[in-house]
């Protein structure tokens, strides 16, 4: 087997030239640096079981605003390092003494990290299409380490999660999964993002949860109840800009191009 | 208890253990939810966990360094963890078990992946029996691993001692206190000593055959903390190749 489980000073291979992440090299030899699973096929690495975010540009990563600085958003990554996002990085220009009109303290933002320096300096930016204020649905967070699995192979994972609970679904890398749809399909959403967390190590991970998620379904019958509900109202409102949105992350982008993005959803609560 | 007459007869000792011979060990990964990477030790009498945070902020700022990150220790022991209440809070011993247990992990941690921030380890010591920085040691280090932070191999420790003139490994309560040496020791597994201190004397020849004791003492011990670790994930991995 080309995968397994793996401690801190495991050996791993002679091959230093295949070497990536979670290893580390002395006197020719690769050793492994963390907890997790070592796969050796044509390159050498381990992923974590465990860990902290740490950013990298380009990531996409949901965030929280823990503070309206003066013409910074201090956003919590939830990472060692918080994320800065400045005034100018908002897609429309704004007065910095109206920054919190915009975004307040507690807000929700899906964000791209623009850059990080060599002293940990995270700077976000929201002038990206992927980019948004999250206004309502819910957010779990799973290990970092495990977003790739909860994607899935080529999104799969991700498309079957979407397809089935009837929610969008959107992952940060940083580990804060974004679901937004009607009440019930959301719970079950959750228990599944949980589910996956919990069993991302075992083997036939995609069978299980479909298995689950059809299990989960058959015993209560398909609902079609408006809940009118606050949550329900934004909710109708959420599905003329979102529904079209398609399963894969790559498709995704396009097709968000498309909408309107976030200046108009802005704009919408502006007006 | 006043001093035995004897520490030991016949090779064996007071709890019937050979001169080589560990107390039993139990572990358990992930005890605390809270805690980004937790373990339970049990070392003979000695019962400690382990609690690790981090990579997180450092508080307070002044703290931080630039270019690495800061690892801070804090060995504790509890009030009720030996048979006189011990006050609580740090006093001088423990402000020196949490020093050279830092310096003990230290070296195998990958500090300068993680600038500006704070690695902390948190030892609580619930049941004393001789020999608990060694356990502190080995949960800590088990604690970092399931923690996830970057090491280049676990610490693992134990002690060696001189009773009624007979070097003894991992010496408990009685052999701690009426010996005549006590040697605490942390290694990696290639051997790369992180710790040592002694308390009492031994001669030059002693000193090496005692550090070989250890090194096997240690060696037995990483086994157990390797397949601790295993057993937290114990069930099948996954065999498919996802990317």
């Amino acid at each position: 087997m080309d995968k397994k489980l793996v401690i801190p000073g495991d050996f791993l291979s002679d091959e230093v030239k295949l070497a990536e992440e979670g290893t580390y090299v002395e006197e020719g030899r690769v050793y492994s640096s963390v907890f997790g699973i070592a796969s050796l096929k044509n390159h050498i690495r381990v992923v974590p079981l465990s860990g902290k975010y740490i950013p990298r540009p380009g990531d996409l990563v949901i965030g929280t605003v823990t503070e309206v600085a003066f013409s910074n958003w201090i956003v919590d990554i939830r990472s060692p390092y918080e994320g800065l996002l400045h005034i100018s990085e908002f897609p429309r220009r704004i007065e910095s003494t109206e920054m919190s009109r915009f975004i307040k303290t507690g807000d929700s933002i899906m964000t791209i990290v623009k850059d990080v320096d060599s002293r940990m300096k995270v700077e976000l930016t929201l002038s990206d299409q992927r980019t948004r204020i999250i206004k309502e649905g819910r957010i779990v967070e799973v290990t970092p380490s495990k977003v790739p699995r909860l994607i899935g192979r080529g999104g799969s994972m991700i498309a079957m999660l979407k397809n089935e609970t009837k929610c969008n679904i959107f992952i940060g890398q940083n580990g804060r999964v974004w679901i937004s749809g009607k009440d019930k399909g959301m719970d079950l959403a959750v228990r599944a993002v949980l589910k996956i967390e919990r069993e991302t190590h075992i083997s036939g991970l995609t069978e299980r949860i479909s298995g689950f998620l059809k299990e989960e379904k058959g015993e209560k019958p398909k609902e079609k109840d408006p809940e009118v509900t606050e949550e329900g109202k934004e909710e109708t409102e959420f599905k003329e800009t979102m529904e079209e949105v398609p399963e894969s992350t790559e498709e995704e982008k396009a097709q968000e191009e498309k909408q309107g993005g976030i200046l108009d959803e802005l704009l919408g609560d502006d007006r | 208890m006043s001093k035995p007459e004897k520490l030991i007869a016949d090779g064996v000792r007071l709890d019937g253990r050979k001169p080589d011979e560990l107390r039993p060990i139990k572990i358990k990964v992930g005890v605390l939810n809270r805690a980004d990477g937790s373990c339970y030790f049990e070392f003979g009498g000695n019962k400690v966990i382990a609690a690790v945070y981090g990579p997180r902020e450092v508080h307070p700022r002044h703290m931080q360094k630039s270019t690495s990150a800061v690892v801070r220790y804090r060995y504790n022991m509890a009030s009720f963890s030996v048979e006189e209440r011990k006050r609580p809070g740090p006093d001088r011993r423990s402000i020196e078990v949490s020093k050279v247990s830092r310096e003990a992990l230290e070296p195998v941690i990958f500090q300068e992946y993680f600038p500006r921030s704070a690695i902390d380890i948190f030892v609580e010591i619930l049941q004393a029996d001789a020999g608990t920085r060694t356990a502190g040691i080995n949960a800590a280090s088990i604690a970092l691993a399931d923690a996830g932070i970057p090491m280049k191999s676990l610490v693992s420790s134990c002690a060696v001692g001189k009773i009624d003139d007979t070097l003894v490994l991992d010496l408990n309560k009685d052999e701690d206190n009426y010996g005549q040496a006590d040697m605490p020791i942390a290694m990696t597994p290639e051997g790369n000593i992180t710790l040592l201190q002694m308390d009492g004397h031994l001669s030059r020849d002693e000193f090496r055959e005692a550090l070989e004791m250890a090194k096997k003492g240690c060696t037995a011990i990483y086994e157990m903390q390797k397949s601790a670790l295993m057993e937290k994930y114990s069930s099948q991995i996954e065999g498919d190749n996802n990317e």
